[in-house]
């Protein structure tokens, strides 16, 4: 067995300190009571303070996580069912516009996806007069739409490294599609259904162009709160706003990354999609 | 109910919603919107003024008011800004992707040669700033690269320079911005590629008198190509578009297209000629996205 050389550790060393030091930086800064963002005034909560009495950032967070749930949980739904049509359904009709439509997303820049569809809501309401106004609802619709993508990725992978001879033997059996796909394919899949919502939940949490494009003048997430305080410099509540999140998150893609390895060990040695891309 | 479906009809049933409704919600919300935005990128602009009169409708009115027009298009050939605007965005694209893959490559060699279960753990350490809140990672350099920054602090009080440098609302850092976002992206695929390697292939060729550049070259490269293409793309074609880093990272004069069409749309309104940027930019991305898509297929298989 080879080891890596000196010279391979020496970058992963540099590349993963160039990762995570602004991060830390940030955790830092929000325990800093002077307002000076890089001055260093003694330890405080005091942000945390300020931070849980803004109202316009509790509203937006709060807008931002009915909108996370609720676009993760469809988009896990439609990309799941995208995930088995990519896998499971041997050959069809479109076939070919379907995995461009579930790859092109995940690389899209924002600017498109955000202006096309409001472009779309503006025309679908002149045309039927629907959506009636914009905010949440099509906030949700836009993610959903992106998500989905993931998800199906997520899935589709988990399916092409999963033995498909449980589920040949069970319609050797002569269970129905839907009935084996009910009971031996969904349990097999369902960490990567699960991998699949949390990271459907984070990148909803986490859009701002898009969000942007398709909100109407009442709504506001949170990343657009964000955006707009920070445009105009550094700002000591964003930092304990940031040391939260990262906090929340951290500990759900260790919770993701436990149940992927778990996944791994019990499928095959190929390793999953964890992420996008892969 | 009392009446059991015939299976056969109950199974095309299921094959039927399996596939239908993904496609249907993707053909309605992804691919639609592009012939939206294509048949406005042709709108009048002066009809197209906010809050949105009914600039476009798709049945009555057409005689004379859908005057399909070449004008927004005519005016991106004209106006420099919208070159300088391209030009810029495939130069910065460009050239952090080569910097993503020069960092990302020894990282995903050295995380697939790495024994288990330590390489999990460093798969993990990639995986986790990248669902990280990307918007607060950006701004984690502004605390970092400003005036009173942290690297302009320790520069100073080090004696390497006088007075405090101009490191934020620089082209540099945006170069800095996207690497740092992006490079995750890089290192996932390439890491599935090379994970493959066999690691008695080097001994083999070793003992066979191979020196190791020419084992890298010969056996390590060819074999990670899908995943250093698939890597490149995943960073090229979204950061080709990057709105969030050149916004907050980049001066007023760090032109990237994406920021360009955001304020054609937000600050002057100008839908028409905001959709004839956006459509003009998907077809410089067409061919990086159908390659990306057989690439992917690729790496998956």
């Amino acid at each position: 067995m080879k080891r890596p050389s000196t010279f391979l550790y020496t970058v992963l060393s540099f590349g993963f300190a160039f990762l995570y030091v602004p991060i830390f930086v940030v955790m830092v800064y929000s325990f800093n009571d002077s307002r000076l963002a890089t001055v260093w005034g003694g330890f405080s909560t005091r942000w945390y303070t300020a931070l849980l009495k803004n109202q316009q950032i509790l509203d937006a967070a709060l807008l931002s996580l009915e909108i996370a749930v609720v676009s993760a949980t469809l988009a896990t739904l439609l990309g799941t069912l995208a995930g088995l049509a990519l896998n499971r359904m041997g050959r069809y009709r479109g076939r070919t516009v379907f995995t461009g439509m579930i790859a092109a997303p995940l690389v899209m820049p924002e600017v498109i996806t955000g202006l096309s569809l409001l472009l779309l809501f503006v025309s679908l309401k002149e045309l039927i007069g629907w959506p009636d106004s914009r905010g949440a609802n099509t906030i949700t619709i836009a993610h959903i739409t992106f998500s989905m993508a993931y998800v199906a990725v997520i899935v589709q992978s988990r399916l092409a490294a999963m033995d498909q001879s449980l589920e040949e033997a069970a319609m050797d059996l002569g269970g129905r599609p839907f009935a084996v796909a009910r009971d031996i394919t969904l349990p097999l899949i369902a960490p990567a259904m699960i991998a699949g919502w949390l990271l459907a939940f984070t990148l909803s949490l986490d859009d701002l162009v898009i969000a942007s494009f398709t909100s109407g003048a009442g709504a506001s997430t949170l990343p657009m709160v964000i955006f707009s305080k920070v445009k105009l410099g550094i700002t000591p509540e964003v930092n304990a706003l940031a040391t939260i999140i990262i906090a929340i998150v951290t500990v759900g893609v260790l919770i993701a990354g436990w149940i992927v390895l778990r996944q791994r060990q019990h499928g095959s040695n190929r390793p999953e999609a964890g992420a996008p891309g892969d | 109910m009392t009446v059991i479906a015939n299976p056969g009809k109950r199974d095309r049933l299921w094959r039927t919603i399996v596939i239908s409704l993904p496609y249907a919600w993707l053909l309605l919300f992804f691919l639609a919107p592009f012939a939206i935005v294509f048949k406005i990128s042709f709108a009048d602009p002066l009809v197209a003024q906010p809050p949105f009169t009914p600039f476009f409708d798709w049945a009555a009115d057409s005689g004379d008011r859908l005057l399909a027009t070449l004008d927004n298009y005519r005016f991106l050939l004209e106006d420099k800004l919208y070159w300088v605007s391209y030009l810029k965005s495939i130069k910065i694209a460009f050239v952090s992707t080569l910097l993503c893959l020069l960092l990302g490559f020894p990282m995903a060699y050295a995380i697939a040669l790495t024994p288990y279960p330590w390489r999990n753990f460093l798969l993990l350490l990639v995986i986790l700033p990248f669902w990280t809140s990307f918007l607060l990672r950006v701004y984690a350099w502004m605390i970092m690269l400003g005036k009173q920054g942290l690297i302009n602090n320790l520069l100073v009080s080090s004696g390497i320079v006088d007075k405090p440098l101009q490191l934020l609302y620089t082209d540099g850092a945006v170069y800095l911005g996207i690497v740092y976002t992006y490079v995750p992206f890089m290192i996932l695929p390439l890491y599935a590629t090379l994970e493959r390697l066999d690691p008695d292939v080097h001994e083999v060729a070793a003992d066979l008198g191979a020196h190791p550049l020419q084992v890298f070259r010969d056996i390590t490269l060819p074999l990670a190509r899908p995943g250093i293409i698939a890597g490149c793309l995943l960073v090229f074609i979204p950061a080709l578009g990057e709105y969030v880093i050149p916004a907050l990272l980049g001066g007023l004069d760090s032109l990237m297209i994406g920021r360009t069409l955001y304020d054609e749309f937000f600050v002057n309104r100008d839908w028409p000629l905001a959709s004839a940027v956006a459509v003009v930019l998907l077809f410089i991305l067409i061919l990086p996205i159908m390659l990306f898509q057989r690439m992917q297929q690729e790496v998956e298989s």
